[in-house]
């Protein structure tokens, strides 16, 4: 339903190619986690944490914030809610509608017009 | 050949404006007359060709229409478990409809849609007022949400595709 740039949906495939970071997003999913957490929970050395959270963050999956010494990590897929795109789809949506139905409205007429013919006779 | 018979091409511009903090507003023009568009709205026969347009791949599994005033409809997507269903609070052949939409109980819009016929074109004018600001944010929420069930659908196919 939603159109995506071809690089974004490339990121967001190589992103979502591993089975830790789909885990990373599933629990993202359920609450914001440290990078810390997240290596902990994984049985991962915060390097290799760091790595994988920095391949969601390029898909913009995830986003971090680092507050004091701690990055905190969450869902980026809220970033999409933001206004504007949600209104950019909108707007695709019914164009896509009202291209169909232009083709509806056309045949219609069409019709009519056979018919209309067909009585006059 | 037939645009020149029925005078200036259409401008097929559609046209959407958050039009308040709680009303969305899209327009479009169509060539040709009210009654074949307002037609193409309430027979589900014909709703069916346009409402699931396939270029944005979805397809409706059923639709159901009784358009009348306080009548109900329910239309129901291919691969979703996603239904979507309300009441016909005026119908005005051939030039209004106003239906609500409770799927989302009850924040969801009530929708206008009238038809406003000039020259064998058809203005349409579709507006989805919200019963708050906060309602039509959660919409584009709701949204946000759609995106993240396309992700665990991606996410599924990858796995099927790594099992193979």
């Amino acid at each position: 339903m939603v159109h995506y740039t071809h690089a974004r949906l490339d990121a967001s495939f190589a992103a979502l190619s591993d089975v830790t970071r789909r885990g990373v997003l599933e629990q993202l999913g359920r609450a914001d986690a440290s990078v810390t957490d997240l290596a902990d929970k994984f049985h991962m050395t915060l390097t290799g944490m760091k790595k994988h959270v920095g391949v969601l963050e390029q898909a913009g999956l995830v986003v971090t914030e680092k507050i004091g010494r701690v990055r905190t990590c969450k869902l980026g897929l809220r970033g999409l809610a933001e206004v504007t795109e949600w209104i950019e789809r909108y707007h695709q949506l019914w164009d896509a509608r009202f291209d169909e139905l232009d083709k509806v409205v056309e045949e219609l007429k069409r019709k009519e017009k056979i018919d209309g013919r067909k009585k006059r006779r | 050949m037939g645009a020149k018979r029925d005078g200036e091409p259409v401008n097929k511009r559609t046209t959407v404006e958050r039009k308040s903090e709680r009303e969305l507003v899209t327009k479009r023009t169509f060539n040709g007359p009210a009654r074949i568009v307002f037609e193409a709205w309430t027979k589900p026969e014909l709703f069916k060709r346009w409402w699931a347009p396939r270029s944005m791949g979805m397809s409706l599994r059923s639709c159901e229409m009784d358009v009348r005033v306080g009548g109900k409809y329910r239309l129901e997507f291919e691969g979703h478990a996603m239904a979507f269903f309300g009441t016909y609070l005026e119908v005005t052949p051939p030039s209004r409809l106003v239906w609500t939409n409770e799927e989302s109980g009850e924040s969801g819009p009530v929708t206008t849609v009238t038809f406003e016929e000039k020259g064998g074109k058809t203005l349409l004018v579709l507006s989805e007022l919200y019963p708050s600001k906060e309602a039509l944010d959660a919409a584009g929420t709701g949204a946000a949400d759609a995106m993240s069930e396309m992700f665990e659908q991606l996410d599924e196919l990858l796995v099927t595709l790594g099992a193979r």
